[in-house]
């Protein structure tokens, strides 16, 4: 088969050749290779090697930065060679062209600048191209490929102007106008604002600091003069330029990690050098260096034992000077004189990984820590929270985790009323999708949506629980919200409102919670209006509320089913748990119990009946307890029969018949006063 | 009248043994009031002084042995009841047991607890945090100032221009070490968020568990030795760590950390890629500039600090290859834990 240089991704720019009818023709020197290899020719062979540079180290987004890694790792020496320019002689000076001013010097802390005239722009030699290629990066024409090639290289990003295209031959560093428009190279307009820096000459801006180049001044094929920049931006400016005019390049993902100032004049020269090995044009003698301040160099002690205590390690002495040595830094008399370009050594700590990662991270001795005991453990809440998680996995519920983010829409799933305050929830201003919008001031429709992708799946019998947070937002914007941990319960098949009543019941009684009182909600719209009750502490506190989904609500996520659901205010539940435990003698005396059945109507509460018992029987009282209701035709349309055990004990002594009497006798007369109950016959 | 002695002893024997015996008629009929034997004590009186001992300890001979016959008669008959109704109680021991009500825990918090626990016997203490939190305790007291390169790396969720979903649990140990005097030893577990769209490896939100460790003299080798003990308990006694060095703004030095594939060895397999290797940690000692923001003396203190994520370590533990799994919670997934 015969494939176009398109399908094999490659582009004449790579190829020694032009391409004519989709075919590849070879240049002529090419001819006596016939029968070679065409990865050979095509010089293809070449090994790349990918690095994960981490964002401290600018330096080594270089060739000359990973070599010297790689002479130090490998004990080898490193020759850099310092480039050399020779110029035209001609007498033509750069102050001719050009004139230089920072008007922000907190944003450019350098910028060297040189001439080049006489300019032939021709592609660059296949040996650069193939360079460029390998690195991912396109080849252009000679100009613009030097300015790449010393990025590359030197890890100094530049740029080149066309000359003819600058007004008043002059550049200042400034900022923006707010509203000022700027079109960049690939052809976007902009509109910029004053916490931008552009290179500007006296009537317009001709490139975006750091970040791009601007259409006004490209390179083309009639460039004749060139200007090449080699400067120092502020990092964090370049790279809030870069994210609001979104376009992050190859120059911008350099500068905004902080790029050395003393890098500027090398990559210069070394542009310069390969403009004159490439015949690319003649350099003009001077070179524009404009420096306000220049930064101090950082010296910090050389503390050997100090970094062998530190990191539990015996690194020799020798080895730790060789390391830092080999890095750039000059050690002398105690004293580390740290590079320009490694802004990132500040202190002890980073030394020390200078000389512990060269020395080999996999000869740290692990060693138990030599310090205070310390008590671990989980706190009172934290053990209430596995406790309550192991309580509800032990009564057939199992747990779910669900995302805490939810559309505000969701709130009208669950039938939220309109003017709720839980409709006010903390909004995320960039988030992912209007799905995940909010944070969920209730974990009900994540209960919900997972209720009813499980009866999707048509899994029978399913009972969850989640213990999540919620997160109530205060007034003032700036103020963190509330976040209250909640547990959710859902379930249905196999179950009823009294099921899962006793799961909360259980939940209480686990808590140690006593007193609880369960009373009839109708105006909660997810729920049932005649299957939902409040729960309420002794002093009126609410700690949740539980029932029968609204079938309008199950409606809403496509369930036909009865589906029972309960949310539990977790912490207040925690707030009011007595979990200490204390021993009650068990008693010594039998108790006496007694049988009540009476016939009421429908609508009266079971819980209304035991209290008026309870209270009418006072302390000889030890339990009241429903055994039985029934309903049939004899007890007519709306009635019931509820049966009722009461037990009754005295802590010191047997009751007789004659004091269970007097009790039931008290009980029936207030029954009957107060409730109208008469036992049934 | 010892031959009549003999024949009630032969004939109650012969009737206890048949198979149909009625062993209280029996017991009537012969050591009752009425019955044979006591008939022939009373015509005692009858024989002389010699003959009474003699005939007296005959019949009390005769009195024992059907006795012990009708005993041992009994046991045997309660034996075979026992085993009739034995075989007619047999169940089908292969039918399915009656459904007992059963939930499961969260595979997320199985391994969490598992982590949890591990370092609890390590004398850490569990500390917990807001998931909406300050970019001060997110970023800026953890060395990564606005416009930070690092911030790139975690895609961030916004509330405010200073209010932000937490990337990490790592504000956790800011608050605690703001609050509390060293010796600290905590770990941070709980939900972080990242602007990351959900795929089979990636969730907007996920588990984080972070641990830190403030004293005086704590070395990097206090660090991996930590790091070893909970490897080792949580991934079996084989496991051995590796420390790749790395770059994070609030630890220097920084290590990334392997542990050998607890399902290959080193030698390779589908869940480690090959590599023998997997990462799991992120850690470092504590940046001075850290400690000192918090009120820490970096002279006087030092400690580690190290951070991994649940999904992953639950993922990688149970062989499970999609993370959205966690947060569908079907029921048919949940029940596998």
């Amino acid at each position: 088969m015969l494939c176009s240089m398109g399908e094999l991704k490659l582009t004449t720019h790579e190829c020694p050749g032009k391409e004519e009818n989709g075919i590849l023709i070879l240049d002529e020197d090419c001819a006596d290779r016939l029968g070679d290899d065409i990865r050979d020719v095509l010089m293809l062979r070449d090994t790349t090697v990918e690095f994960e540079i981490t964002s401290n180290r600018p330096d080594c987004l270089s060739v000359i930065g990973l070599a010297r890694e790689t002479a130090v790792s490998f004990d080898r020496p490193l020759t850099v060679k310092a480039p050399v320019v020779k110029g035209v002689g001609d007498g033509d000076k750069i102050d001719n062209y050009l004139r230089v001013g920072i008007s922000a010097p907190d944003l450019c802390y350098r910028y060297c600048a040189r001439v080049v005239k006489n300019v032939k722009i021709a592609p660059s030699p296949l040996w650069m191209r193939m360079r460029l290629r390998a690195s991912g990066v396109r080849p252009i024409n000679n100009i613009v490929d030097i300015t790449n090639y010393v990025m590359l290289e030197y890890g100094q990003p530049m740029h080149a102007f066309d000359y003819k295209m600058l007004d008043g031959a002059e550049i200042d560093v400034r900022r923006a106008g707010d509203g000022e428009a700027f079109k960049s190279l690939d052809d976007v307009d902009h509109t910029l604002d004053s916490s931008m820096l552009v290179i500007a000459d006296a009537k317009k801006a001709c490139a975006l600091a750091g970040v791009m180049g601007g259409a006004n001044s490209e390179i083309t094929e009639n460039t004749a003069t060139v200007v090449f920049e080699s400067a120092c931006f502020n990092g964090a400016s370049v790279r809030v330029t870069a994210k609001k005019n979104g376009m992050r390049t190859e120059s911008s993902a350099r500068y905004e990690k902080g790029l050395d100032p003393e890098n500027c004049m090398p990559g210069l020269e070394r542009a310069c050098e390969l403009v004159e090995l490439l015949g690319a044009g003649e350099v003009v003698d001077g070179i524009i260096d404009v420096y306000p301040t220049k930064a101090e160099q950082t010296v910090l002690p050389f503390t050997p034992d100090r970094y062998n205590e530190f990191l539990g390690m015996n690194i020799p002495h020798e080895h730790m000077l060789a390391t830092l040595t080999g890095l750039g830094c000059r050690v002398e008399d105690g004293k580390i004189y740290v590079p320009s370009f490694r802004a990132d050594l500040g202190c002890m700590n980073d030394i020390a990984e200078e000389v512990c990662r060269i020395y080999g991270y996999d000869k740290i001795e692990a060693s138990y820590m030599n310090a205070e005991t310390t008590l671990g453990g989980r706190n009172d809440k934290q053990i209430f929270e596995v406790n309550t998680e192991s309580a509800l996995v032990g009564m057939g519920l199992s747990q779910i985790h669900t995302f805490s983010f939810i559309s505000p829409k969701y709130y009208d799933k669950i039938r939220m009323p309109a003017d709720s305050a839980l409709r006010r929830s903390v909004v995320i201003s960039n988030p992912l999708g209007e799905d995940t919008s909010v944070m969920r001031t209730t974990a009900l429709p994540s209960m919900m949506e997972t209720l009813a992708r499980n009866s999707n799946f048509n899994n029978e019998n399913v009972r969850l629980f989640e213990i999540a947070s919620i997160y109530l937002p205060h007034e003032a914007a700036n103020e963190l919200p509330d976040e209250k941990k909640v547990l959710t319960l859902g379930a249905y098949g196999n179950t009823d409102f009294y099921a899962m009543k006793g799961v909360c019941e259980n939940i209480l009684s686990l808590a140690g919670i006593k007193g609880v009182t369960y009373t009839a909600c109708t105006d909660n719209a997810s729920y049932h209006p005649g299957r939902c009750a409040k729960i309420l502490t002794e002093s009126g506190e609410l700690l949740g509320v539980f029932g029968q989904a609204h079938p309008l609500m199950a409606e809403n996520y496509d369930m036909s089913m009865p589906v029972y659901i309960a949310e539990l205010a977790f912490d207040e539940i925690y707030a009011a748990a007595n979990t200490k435990k204390s021993y009650k003698p068990l008693p010594k005396y039998p108790a006496t119990t007694r049988d009540f059945s009476f016939v009421c109507d429908e609508g009266m509460e079971v819980g209304a009946i035991e209290g008026v018992m309870a209270k009418a029987g006072g302390k000889l009282v030890e339990n009241v307890a429903l055994f039985d209701i029934y309903r049939g035709p004899q007890l007519g349309e709306g009635k019931k029969s509820v049966s009722l055990r009461v037990t009754l004990r005295a802590s010191d002594r047997t009751l007789t018949v004659e004091e269970a009497d007097k009790v039931t006798k008290k009980i029936l007369n207030d029954l009957k006063f107060k409730m109208g109950l008469e036992l049934r016959n | 009248m010892k031959e009549k002695l003999s024949k009630i002893r032969l004939e109650a024997l012969e009737q206890i043994a048949s198979p149909d015996a009625n062993l209280e008629e029996i017991k009537i009929k012969y050591l009752g009031k009425k019955g044979e034997l006591t008939a022939v004590l009373r015509g005692m009186g009858a024989l002389t002084a010699e003959e009474r001992p003699v005939v007296g300890q005959l019949a009390n001979e005769v009195r024992e042995s059907i006795e012990t016959a009708l005993a041992e008669k009994m046991k045997e008959l309660q034996a075979k009841a026992l085993d009739a109704r034995l075989t007619a109680e047999k169940l089908d021991v292969t039918m399915p047991g009656s459904p007992a009500p059963v939930g499961h825990i969260h595979p997320l918090t199985r391994a969490q607890r598992e982590l949890e626990d591990i370092f609890i016997g390590m004398g850490f203490s569990i500390a917990e945090g807001p998931e909406v939190e300050l970019d001060y305790y997110n970023f800026q007291a953890l060395n990564i100032p606005e416009n930070h390169p690092a911030r790139d790396t975690q895609d961030t969720f916004y509330i405010t221009d200073n209010i932000l979903l937490r990337s990490q649990t790592s504000p956790v140990q800011v608050r605690v070490m703001e609050q509390t005097k060293p010796p600290i030893r905590i770990i941070s577990p709980g939900r972080v968020y990242r602007s990351d769209a959900l795929d089979a490896t990636h969730s907007p939100l996920f588990h984080q568990l972070e641990g830190l460790v403030i004293d005086k003299g704590i070395t990097m080798g206090d660090l991996k030795g930590t790091l070893e003990v909970f490897a080792k308990k949580m991934f079996g006694e084989e496991t051995k760590i590796r420390f790749r060095p790395h770059h994070f703004p609030f630890t220097e030095p920084s290590a990334e950390v392997d542990v050998s594939c607890f399902v290959c060895g080193v030698k390779g397999c589908r869940l480690c890629k090959g590599e023998g290797w997997i990462e799991i940690l992120g850690a470092g000692m504590v940046h001075p500039f850290v400690l000192s923001n918090c009120g820490i003396d970096p002279e006087e203190y030092s400690g580690f600090a190290f951070g991994l994520g649940i999904e992953r370590i639950t993922m990688a533990r149970y062989g499970i290859d999609d993370i959205r799994l966690f947060y569908e919670n079907d029921e048919r997934f949940l029940e596998q834990f």
